[in-house]
């Protein structure tokens, strides 16, 4: 049976996933709204920012966010000191790694439920009476469910496999940032680690197996409440 | 009143409309495909807006770019029936019908929804999703839907388009029970002359993003220099007509106009209802003088009082019965053999058996 270092890595995993998700998903709604239904001056800059943790080597991206975010980072300098929130070797820092490196996964599913949603509905809802915020949270949202709820299983199921990112930018440091994949490593790393890493796995498996289970179920809720097959 | 001046340019196709139709009644939009029709709707509606322009239903002006003014469509109270429906896919039959009653200020809601729900057969369809209706059955809650909004003037985009011919003649009607039940004034957009005749009391001829011709639909559709817009075949007078009599003997009804009578196959309507009556030129004859020993039972007497040579070939003739004014389509080798001139004296002739049920609109009587 695992010990409860590695429950404690199985939990912290679920942890960072979870919260990754759960503040990603505001502000790629945002993101997708604007590459979908707008067109402003810098939107393919911001096309090209969204998606660069998609084509850059992770190790890269923690690399850029050590740079900006760190303790020596403009940015994370005017967070230590205004609300004194440091990243670098804590629980927030495998939060935010895991949150850019699933974000284009997120934006891009989004993005996609948007687009298929017929604007011709949400004419016709204006006509019926509804405002503007009306219309998008009775019309737009509840049709852009099927793509919010994959967007959401994707970056949790990406920020629960999140490495290279992680171990550069926060660090591999038991109880704070060593997640399921930096404890497996870990564990290959030490000598007679074998047998915990063999657990591991076996945690990570099971982990995802729940994980795309509770994903069909969500889906299906979702489209038998849209009507559609 | 609705008035509309506007002006919208979509690439090298500029919508210039101006036009003032009653706010009662059914006004047609008619046109060809691309004529700007949908256009103009979607302006009144405010899902387009026009690069200049003004446009007022009643004392409400919905927008006025000198003064700046672009009411957004929620705040226009002006319900929409699209050709494609728009039934929202992740709600109800019920839902989807009470999402404008439910925006609607109380004191604006005197379309209740069990009479809508009643008046248009849907009840059995509640607690269905839109995507397991037939094409019929969308209309008709895309109907009750855009009725239940509570608007003051109601707009519908080509709503038979998708629908095979039955369905037509089924959703027609329910248009025709709308109109009398609740009085709201109607713009029906259509490039069928058949709809548009059968229903409309004002007619707007829309053509290359102008209006062609506006007025009552009689007077529009016996104009003969509206002929090519509205096509040969369809060219003809509309009369509007009230059940005098039936004869059950020979299965027909008489029915009387100001300037006199048709007999037509026996109609399943009460004696004292109107009924419009479409004469279509091509099936309208004329003899010189008083016609006897003849089949054609429907014969006026009138006076010629102009013209028109189409393709050559036939020639449109324009003739007053009293206050009247019907068509008839004769070959120019006819005219020429007959000698007609414009002021003679002249008798149509209608056979009875052309006047079948596609040329009888059903008028209702408006309720009291």
């Amino acid at each position: 049976m695992p010990t409860s270092v590695e429950y404690d890595a199985l939990w912290l995993s679920l942890k960072v996933a979870t919260t990754a998700t759960v503040f990603s998903l505001p502000l790629a709604m945002l993101a997708a709204w604007l590459l979908a239904r707008t067109s402003f001056w810098g939107r393919t800059a911001l096309d090209a920012v969204v998606h660069a943790p998609l084509v850059l080597p992770p190790v890269v991206v923690g690399y850029l966010l050590l740079i900006g975010l760190g303790t020596r980072g403009s940015l994370g300098l005017w967070l230590d000191q205004t609300f004194g929130i440091r990243l670098v070797f804590t629980t927030g820092g495998a939060v935010v790694a895991a949150a850019v490196m699933s974000f284009p996964l997120m934006v891009r599913a989004i993005r996609l439920s948007l687009e298929a949603v017929d604007s011709g509905l949400e004419w016709a809802a204006r006509t019926l009476g509804a405002t503007r915020l009306d219309v998008f949270f009775s019309v737009t949202l509840p049709l852009m469910l099927p793509g919010i709820v994959s967007g959401c299983i994707v970056a949790f199921a990406s920020s629960l496999g999140e490495f290279g990112a992680t171990i550069t930018f926060a660090s591999n440091i038991e109880g704070e940032t060593r997640t399921l994949p930096l404890a497996i490593y870990t564990a290959i790393q030490t000598p007679d680690g074998d047998r915990m890493a063999l657990r591991l796995v076996m945690l990570s498996l099971t982990l995802a197996v729940g994980a795309l289970a509770l994903a069909e179920v969500a889906d299906r809720r979702v489209r038998r409440m849209l009507g559609r097959p | 009143m609705i008035a509309v001046t506007v002006r919208k340019q979509f690439g090298s196709f500029l919508l210039d409309a101006v036009f003032t139709a009653p706010a009662r009644g059914i006004t047609a939009l008619f046109g060809r495909s691309g004529a700007g029709k949908t256009t103009i709707i979607d302006l009144i509606a405010g899902i387009l807006a026009p690069d200049a322009g003004r446009i007022t239903l009643d004392d409400q002006v919905f927008y006025d770019a000198d003064l700046r003014i672009a009411l957004p469509p929620e705040q226009r109270r002006v319900g929409f029936v699209f050709q494609d429906s728009r039934l929202f896919p992740h709600l109800s039959v019920e839902a989807n019908l009470r999402y404008g009653l439910r925006r609607a200020r109380a004191a604006d809601a005197p379309v209740a929804f069990e009479t809508v729900v009643g008046v248009l057969g849907i009840s059995h369809l509640l607690p269905r999703r839109p995507q397991t209706l037939s094409g019929g059955e969308r209309q008709r809650v895309a109907l009750g839907r855009a009725l239940l909004a509570q608007p003051r003037l109601l707009l519908m985009d080509e709503p038979l388009a998708s629908l095979d011919a039955p369905r037509k003649a089924e959703i027609l009607s329910y248009i025709e029970r709308l109109r009398d039940e609740f009085r709201l004034p109607m713009i029906y957009v259509s490039h069928s002359l058949d709809e548009v005749i059968r229903l409309a009391d004002h007619l707007l001829v829309v053509s290359d993003g102008r209006i062609a011709a506006s007025g009552p639909l009689a007077d529009v559709v016996s104009r003969l220099d509206l002929q090519p817009l509205l096509g040969r075949f369809e060219a003809g007078a509309v009369i509007d007509c009230t059940v005098a009599a039936h004869d059950d003997h020979y299965v027909l009804t008489t029915l009387r106009f100001d300037d006199g009578e048709l007999r037509v196959p026996l109609i399943d309507r009460p004696v004292g209802e109107r009924v419009r009556v479409r004469l279509r030129a091509r099936d309208v004859s004329m003899a010189v003088s008083e016609p006897r020993d003849l089949s054609i039972s429907n014969r006026l007497a009138g006076t010629i009082t102009a013209f028109a040579v189409r393709d050559g070939v036939f020639v449109d003739v324009t003739i007053s019965v009293g206050t009247t004014t019907i068509r008839a389509l004769i070959s120019r080798e006819s005219r020429d053999r007959l000698a007609l001139t414009v002021g003679q004296r002249v008798w149509a002739l209608i056979k009875t058996v052309a006047l079948d049920n596609r040329s009888l609109g059903l008028l209702r009587p408006p309720r009291a």
